[in-house]
């Protein structure tokens, strides 16, 4: 199992959750996984296409998988996909 | 050199091998300008102002209200209803009279941001929109500067440094903004009074030591805080080879249509037509003819590129060149001889004729910055 982090911004889609563990080899199958439980998130992930959002980066561990293997990127137990929205807040 | 005001200030520092005299020196040589003087600007320009550093700017526009107050520490009470910048310069006076500050009154812009950058060594990025962010990040590419980057969320915060040597940019983490209302605001969402003040000390502590020389810098890693759990993480960010800040084209650009902001237009006056609608007519390839009736002195200057020149005293000769069926934009430096030589065409029978509101000026402002304004 691979652990996901939904950040703040998101776990308002996510049932409030802010981890969801997921049986998946790889990172498109792990999203596909997520939002399949929760169908909300899928809009705020995926653009109509069905690819990944410009603003939403995702991370294996602590490398970003535009520079690992995108969505074929191995995953297994004990890695982590992080979920990094950009988020504007700061003169607020 | 340091006075002896500054010795006995600063002693604490002095004593610091990482520091010493000749940090301090660095530190009031430097010039660091603070976008925003809000959540995240108020302990970032309070403790750099501590510090010693020499020329700290601030950009705001906005006024202090009473919900600013639960984070915002460099204001106070007493100060609800003042501008943000004279509060906060107020306090950093206080804290300390030996730096100087400047005060840029102003909404961060595409036209006026490389201007009142350039005048800095680091620019600490305190604001809380995309359109303001992406506009910071694209011109401190520009200009070769730092940006020291943190936002907030609720109880999370990221930061970084973007756009320093061989570094990465935003752009190079999120190339495009988030389409507007599907990523909350703080206004929306709530912040955690305290979170900015942890995150803009990281901000804070990154300046100085970018001024210092010292220690890691956060290039090259996106620090993540979450305070409920209390807890740091660090990712990788990478230098995107296919961003703009690789390939080199860069320009700033109307940073409210890029990030989908509508702005409300005025109504067009009749036969007017905007800069902005004229660019859609060119890259649509729509069959018009664009003419300049300026001065071919004027016309070297700048022009459009597919502008055709036609000096307005000259235009009622050269009427028979053209065809009375064709459609038409006329525009000159600021709008008003093209609207004369719009008459022209009309008073001469052409159906199908506009005039540029606000000439090549307003095409500088609102189109292509390039075209050089006079
Ligand atoms: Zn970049």
């Amino acid at each position: 199992m691979a652990k996901i982090l939904i950040p703040t911004p998101l776990r308002q889609f996510a049932e409030k959750n802010n981890s969801v563990a997921v049986d998946a080899t790889t990172v498109g199958e792990a999203l596909a996984s997520l939002t399949t439980q929760f169908p909300d998130l899928r809009k705020n992930l995926f653009n109509d296409e069905g690819k990944l959002r410009s603003f939403v980066n995702v991370y294996v561990n602590d490398e970003d998988i535009r520079y690992l293997q995108k969505d074929a990127t191995a995953v297994g137990d004990g890695d982590t996909i992080s979920i990094v929205p950009s988020i504007a807040g700061g003169r607020c | 050199m340091l006075t002896q005001e500054e010795v006995s200030r600063y002693s604490r520092h002095l004593i610091m091998p990482e520091v010493g005299v000749d940090g301090q020196e660095k530190l009031k040589a430097a010039k660091v300008l603070l976008i925003g003087t809000g959540g995240l600007g108020a302990p970032v320009a309070m403790y750099l102002a501590a510090a010693g550093v020499g020329t700290i700017g601030l950009v705001d526009f906005d006024v202090v209200d009473v919900s600013n107050l639960q984070r915002q520490v460099i204001h106070g009470t007493k100060d609800i209803g003042k501008k943000k910048i004279d509060s906060a310069e107020e306090t950093m006076r206080d804290i300390n009279p030996l730096i100087k500050i400047v005060k840029h009154e102003v909404a961060l812009t595409s036209e006026n941001a490389l201007a009142i950058m350039c005048n800095y060594d680091i620019i600490a990025d305190g604001t809380d929109n995309f359109p303001t962010r992406f506009l910071i990040n694209d011109a401190c590419v520009m200009l070769n500067k730092p940006n020291v980057y943190a936002s907030i969320f609720r109880f999370e915060g990221q930061a970084t440094i973007f756009a320093a040597e061989g570094g990465p940019c935003y752009r190079c983490l999120y190339p495009e903004p988030p389409p507007p209302g599907l990523v909350p605001s703080c206004a929306e969402g709530g912040v955690l009074g305290i979170l900015p003040g942890v995150v803009g000390l990281i901000q804070a502590t990154e300046v100085v030591k970018l001024i210092l020389g010292a220690g890691e810098p956060l290039i090259g890693r996106l620090m993540l805080y979450d305070a409920l759990a209390m807890r740091f993480r660090e990712l990788k960010l990478r230098k995107n080879p296919e961003c703009i800040c690789s390939t080199g084209d860069m320009k700033l650009i109307d940073y409210d249509h890029f990030c989908g902001i509508q702005k409300p237009e005025p109504p067009p006056l009749v036969g007017e037509i905007s800069p902005k609608d004229v660019k859609t007519m060119i890259e649509s390839r729509q069959d018009f003819i664009l003419i300049d009736v300026r001065e071919p002195h004027e016309f070297q200057i700048g022009r459009i590129p597919t502008s055709n020149l036609i000096p307005l005293g000259e235009l009622p000769k050269r009427i028979a060149e053209l065809d009375p069926n064709a459609h038409y934009v006329l525009h000159c430096k600021m709008g008003g001889r093209s609207a004369k030589g719009c008459d022209v065409l009309r008073a001469a029978g052409f159906k199908r004729v506009f005039n540029m509101t606000g000439g090549i000026t307003a095409w500088s402002e609102q189109v292509d910055p390039t075209v050089p304004k006079y």
